[in-house]
């Protein structure tokens, strides 16, 4: 698989290691139901079969956490942004990371 | 004869005088079984076995039936060879692929005591009992059978030749190319597209598996444009090879399709040679990435089943052709030709037009259908709705019988028969992304479907595309279309004139009034029987198929038997071929060696060792040395008369206790963290509070993992407002970078912080005991107070050292003595041992080794990975308190979970052994006294041991519920692995020292 690295272009997936869903958002700790809202942002994911966001780390590469849009079917990958700016922009459940 | 036989003198009577594309002045000789032989230059050893007369090469897997050489290419089932001697020894090697070199040996598999009388040739006489799934039913039971006596007794008799056992003396590497277009394969439609593609400025790597381009150019009589289709493959791969934007890789297989426009390939590099040029590898394996890719990897022809049709002389008619036109080999003094399609006449064509004698030509299609090749044969009687019910001659045929069109049986005397059932493209690559081949009925034939690759085109007989005016076309307009799409220009190229034979054929899987069994995977010895049981024990899928009776599971992985297979399971089950559908086809396209894959990744450079700067100094010392983690660790450093590790290690304890020692700690992680954010962002990822810790000092932390468990724990140290480093542990160092770049760009990418690790920039002593200072005092430049006054317990700062060398101190301490971290850039770090050892020998400076490390880290209850495992809590290590409640931290919420609070939880704890002879082990479970040893009475396990010389005894830490509370109590020590159990006193963690007073002197 190829990734594109949004700083150092198209690279070999080996360069990089892989987490998972990029769609959770680390919960406000002192909001109310907080215990029960890092249950779900530590421990449950879905599991789409289709497109889907996911971060890998460049580790051999520039370190930059990305968050990648791939299909999870055919392996396809749509693009890619760097983790900061898709947090920055409010990522995909419209809420900014919070300060 | 217009073209007379070599003479005998070469010993090759098989060999035409002229043509072909060898080179009779040079003669290679090469031994068989023992036996010398001559062949040429440009001959494989299928080639100048047959031109030597040797049609018997081995024998088969299960039945070990006596098997000649049926193809002229890598889909080859039968002639596996054994190539090579002593550590070069290689088994299951294709004769047909294996380029001869002079003084090559090559031995058959297989048998026993010789290839012409095998003893093991009486499981062919055993074989109704041998049958499908005969292994499933016979050997079910009893169980324990199977390891210690069945599998030995079945590998020895079903053997596939046998490895050198020594270790491989060559080398392989692996290496990347980019390219525009990947064309696979260099035949008509291959080069084709390559010379579109190289013309209009693209860059091409185009690769084949051949040692000579060409394809099928190389084995037919025909012409391209003017020239000999040789000819013209000859200038044409001449033109690309010279081209600056083309890569012409001869000797490549491409073998598999992965993601995104990858692909593998192995080249063999020297294989064809003795022994490799010296510092090249053996073979390379090429990762490809191409933006578009064509298959032009032709097609493999197909035998038709009859009974005994896999006696040696039964061939292939395209390998006939392939060894006349290519190698000038005869396969036959008289060859009979059985095709159900007009392809397989231009092997008794061709073999005529040479001045070889045909026998007869054997088509079950009728005289009208035929009527059109009859001109090719001249007077060779033809046998139309006709077909070949079997062969005689067990070591090589003599006879075959025919049923003709009247219902007759007839016997003709042939040495060689040429079959073809048809050409089935090779789709594999296309099928690697789990595309689906679609059945053709045009061609009888499956071909690409809509789902192969994205990226990738096929041209050719890939395509289904049989005839070479069509392959050349093809390849041309593929290549013109992937071009355009890449923006790059394409001029019009003139595609040269062809032979455009439509394809005519009409389907013959086997032939049903075979008296006896019919082969259709050699290799594996699974015959059209064996597919009928299949089917009659319910095994009617044909991945089920394929299961039960191994058909397509060898080294060839089918290539010559999965489709005829296929549509025999059809005609049984009555459906279509199309509605059977194949397999899932796989990389690799051919048997790949693990030395390819592995590259340059064996012994010790599979796990290269990570050396600390102070590494050549250890050694010089005589160290002993421990693989921890990726690094090479000094363990000791024995002294004469020292004669167990225990000596050594309890020396330099103590003397480091008493005086002063030196070890290396440049191991553990260390991250510079810098930014106007960077307190609060430390807040974040400690537990603890780091934003108050004044700038010159160092704190202790605790890294939490977001599920509430304890991650890591380390220093981190304030140079300046907006400037930390962080240590961390050894084992975890990349797991924390990878963290807190996370924590930072994931979580908090508005902060202001930025962090680098600096792991292997910085050489870091631990100079440790009551001497330390003065040790240092003698190195660290006169500018620089380090007394207790002016650099306390916990201080840090930067200093220079030995004239202004810059040098970052660390007055924290492991070993629970006055001690401090020395760092400086790691260039450094060899000067600065040397250098300190030299300030501490009025001292009696002791270096000491990890052992010795452990060992005073327990004895002051510090805790490593032993118990930071990843299922202890804050609470558990006793640093609950270290949780700050003022602010937030990764893991705080989720650290407040019951389950992770619950008062029995067992808690860290010292141990002490309460008998002086008594020594304790890692592992062992805490059960109260007088308790029995069960799960149940489990209250807690030993995480680290150790002999302390500071005490005189056997002391550990572990975990036990109310461990803190519970001090002075006795409780047994059980490791039931190894067979111990010892009574333990409860106690404080910290042994020594446990108020810390010694740090603060």
């Amino acid at each position: 698989m190829r990734i594109p690295c949004p700083h150092c272009g198209e690279r070999d997936h080996a360069e990089f290691v892989y987490r998972g869903d990029a769609t959770v958002v680390r919960p406000d700790p002192d909001a109310p139901g907080a215990a029960r809202a890092f249950h779900e942002f530590v421990h449950l994911r879905t599991n789409p079969a289709g497109l889907h966001k996911e971060h890998w780390y460049h580790e051999g590469g520039c370190r930059a956490w990305i968050v990648v849009e791939r299909n999870t079917v055919t392996h396809e990958v749509m693009g890619a942004v760097t983790a900061e700016a898709f947090a920055l922009s409010g990522g995909l459940s419209g809420r900014k990371a919070n300060a | 004869m217009s073209n007379s036989r070599a003479t005998s003198g070469t010993g090759q009577e098989f060999r035409l005088a002229s043509g072909g594309l060898i080179d009779r002045s040079q003669s290679i000789g090469f031994s068989f079984d023992g036996k010398r032989h001559n062949g040429h230059q440009g001959d494989t050893l299928a080639s100048a076995l047959l031109a030597n007369g040797v049609r018997l090469v081995g024998r088969s897997f299960k039945y070990h039936r006596p098997r000649g050489i049926l193809t002229a290419g890598s889909e080859e089932p039968n002639a596996l060879v054994e190539l090579r001697d002593g550590a070069r020894r290689e088994p299951n090697s294709r004769a047909t692929t294996t380029e001869l070199h002079d003084g090559l040996k090559a031995r058959s598999q297989n048998r026993f005591p010789s290839l012409a009388f095998d003893v093991m040739g009486i499981n062919d006489v055993l074989s109704p009992f041998l049958a499908a799934g005969f292994y499933y039913k016979t050997f079910m039971w009893p169980a324990a059978f199977w390891e210690k006596l069945y599998e030995p007794v079945i590998r020895r008799a079903a053997g596939l030749g046998s490895l050198s056992g020594k270790p491989d003396p060559d080398s392989y590497e692996k290496a990347t190319l980019h390219c525009d277009l990947l064309v696979i394969g260099a035949g008509p439609a291959g080069l084709m597209a390559a010379l579109v593609a190289a013309r209009s400025g693209a860059r091409v790597v185009i690769a084949d598996e051949d040692f000579l381009p060409g394809g099928r150019l190389n084995s037919e009589r025909m012409e391209v444009g003017s020239l000999n289709a040789s000819d013209w493959a000859a200038k044409i791969s001449g033109e690309l090879a010279l081209m600056a934007n083309v890569r012409l890789l001869t000797r490549t297989t491409v073998f598999g399709v992965y993601d995104g426009g990858s692909y593998a390939a192995l080249e063999r590099v020297g294989d064809h040679l003795a022994q490799p040029v010296q510092h090249q590898p053996r073979q390379r394996l090429w990762r490809i990435i191409a933006r578009r890719s064509i298959l032009c990897g032709g097609a493999i022809e197909r035998p038709i089943a009859f009974g005994d049709n896999d006696r040696p002389g039964v061939m292939l008619a395209g390998a006939v052709r392939s060894y006349l036109n290519r190698h000038a080999v005869l396969s036959g003094k008289a060859v009979t030709v059985f095709t159900n399609n007009d392809d397989g006449w231009r092997t008794a064509g061709d073999i005529l037009a040479l001045g070889g004698k045909v026998e007869a030509v054997i088509d079950p299609r009728s005289a009208e259908d035929v009527s059109h090749l009859r001109a090719m044969v001249g007077d060779v009687p033809v046998f139309s709705r006709s077909r070949i019910t079997g062969a005689s001659g067990s070591k090589g045929i003599s006879s075959v019988s025919v049923l003709n069109a009247n219902g007759r049986e007839i016997r003709l005397e042939t040495d060689c028969l040429a079959v073809s059932g048809g050409w089935n493209p090779a789709v594999n690559l296309t099928c690697h992304m789990r595309g689906k081949p679609v059945w053709n009925d045009r061609i009888a034939a499956f071909v690409p479907g809509n789902d192969i690759p994205a990226g990738m085109r096929v041209a050719g007989a890939a395509a289904g595309t049989l005839s070479t005016h069509g392959a050349l076309v093809q390849g041309s307009e593929m290549a013109a279309a992937a071009c355009a799409e890449l923006g790059f220009k394409v001029s019009k190229s003139l595609v040269p004139d062809a032979e455009d034979a439509p394809v005519s054929i009409q389907p013959l899987w086997h032939v049903a009034e075979s008296k006896s069994r019919a082969w259709l995977d050699f290799q594996n010895d699974v015959t059209v029987k064996d597919v009928k049981l299949s089917h009659q024990e319910g095994f009617k899928s044909v991945e089920h198929l394929k299961r039960y009776t191994t058909l397509g599971m060898a080294t060839d992985q089918g290539k010559t038997a999965n489709v005829s297979a296929i549509a025999i399971m059809a005609e049984i089950a009555g459906q279509s071929i199309a509605q059977t559908g194949t397999t899932i086809y796989r990389p690799p396209y051919t048997p790949v060696a693990i030395a390819a894959l592995a590259g340059r990744m064996t012994g010790r450079d599979f796990k290269p060792f990570r050396l600390p700067p102070s590494h050549d100094w250890a050694k010089e010392q005589g160290a002993v040395f421990v693989e921890a983690g990726m690094w090479l660790r000094a363990q000791w450093y024995p002294r004469k008369r020292e004669k167990t590790w225990r000596q050594s290690v309890d020396r330099e304890v103590l003397a480091t206790r008493r005086s002063v020692g030196v070890c290396d700690v440049s191991t553990l992680g260390k991250i510079d963290i810098k930014g106007r954010d960077a307190g609060k962002f430390l807040d974040r990822v400690y537990s603890n509070v780091m934003s108050s810790l004044p700038v010159g000092k160092v704190r202790y932390g605790l890294m939490l993992r977001e599920d509430g468990f304890v991650m890591d724990d380390g220093t981190v140290a304030r140079l300046g407002e907006n400037h930390f480093v962080i240590t961390t542990t050894t084992a975890n160092a990349g797991l924390v970078m990878q963290h807190v770049d996370f924590c930072k760009q994931v979580h908090w990418p508005q902060l202001d912080v930025h962090m680098v690790s600096v792991t292997d920039n910085f050489a870091q002593f631990s100079v440790a005991g009551p001497n330390s200072r003065a040790v240092l005092r003698k190195l660290v430049d006169a500018a620089h107070d380090i007394s207790n006054e002016a650099f306390g317990y916990m201080a840090c700062g930067r200093i220079t050292v030995c004239g202004g060398v810059p040098a970052r101190l660390f007055r924290i301490s492991f070993s629970g003595e006055l001690a401090y971290e020395i760092a400086v850039q790691a260039q450094y770090g060899d000067a600065l041992i040397r250098a300190l050892m030299e300030a501490g020998r009025e001292f009696d400076i002791t270096p000491y080794g990890v052992e010795a490390l452990n060992v005073m880290r327990i004895e002051k209850g510090h805790l490593t990975g032993a118990e930071l495992h990843g299922r202890t809590t804050a609470g558990d290590i006793g640093l609950g308190k270290m949780v700050s409640a003022k602010k937030d931290c990764i893991g705080k919420v989720m650290a407040q979970r019951p389950g992770l609070t619950a008062k029995d939880r067992p808690v860290l704890a010292g141990f002490r052994t309460t008998k002086p002879e008594d020594s304790l082990s890692a592992g062992a479970h805490f059960v109260r006294m007088g308790k029995e040893a069960t799960t149940d009475n489990d209250e807690g396990y030993m995480t680290s041991v150790c002999f302390s010389p500071s005490l005189g005894q056997h002391i550990g830490l572990g975990f036990i519920v109310d461990g803190d509370t519970r001090h002075g109590e006795k409780v047994r020590a059980v490791d039931m692995v190894r067979g111990r159990d010892v009574e333990v006193e409860i106690c404080s963690p910290h042994f020594v020292d446990p108020q810390g007073e010694r740090l603060r002197v």
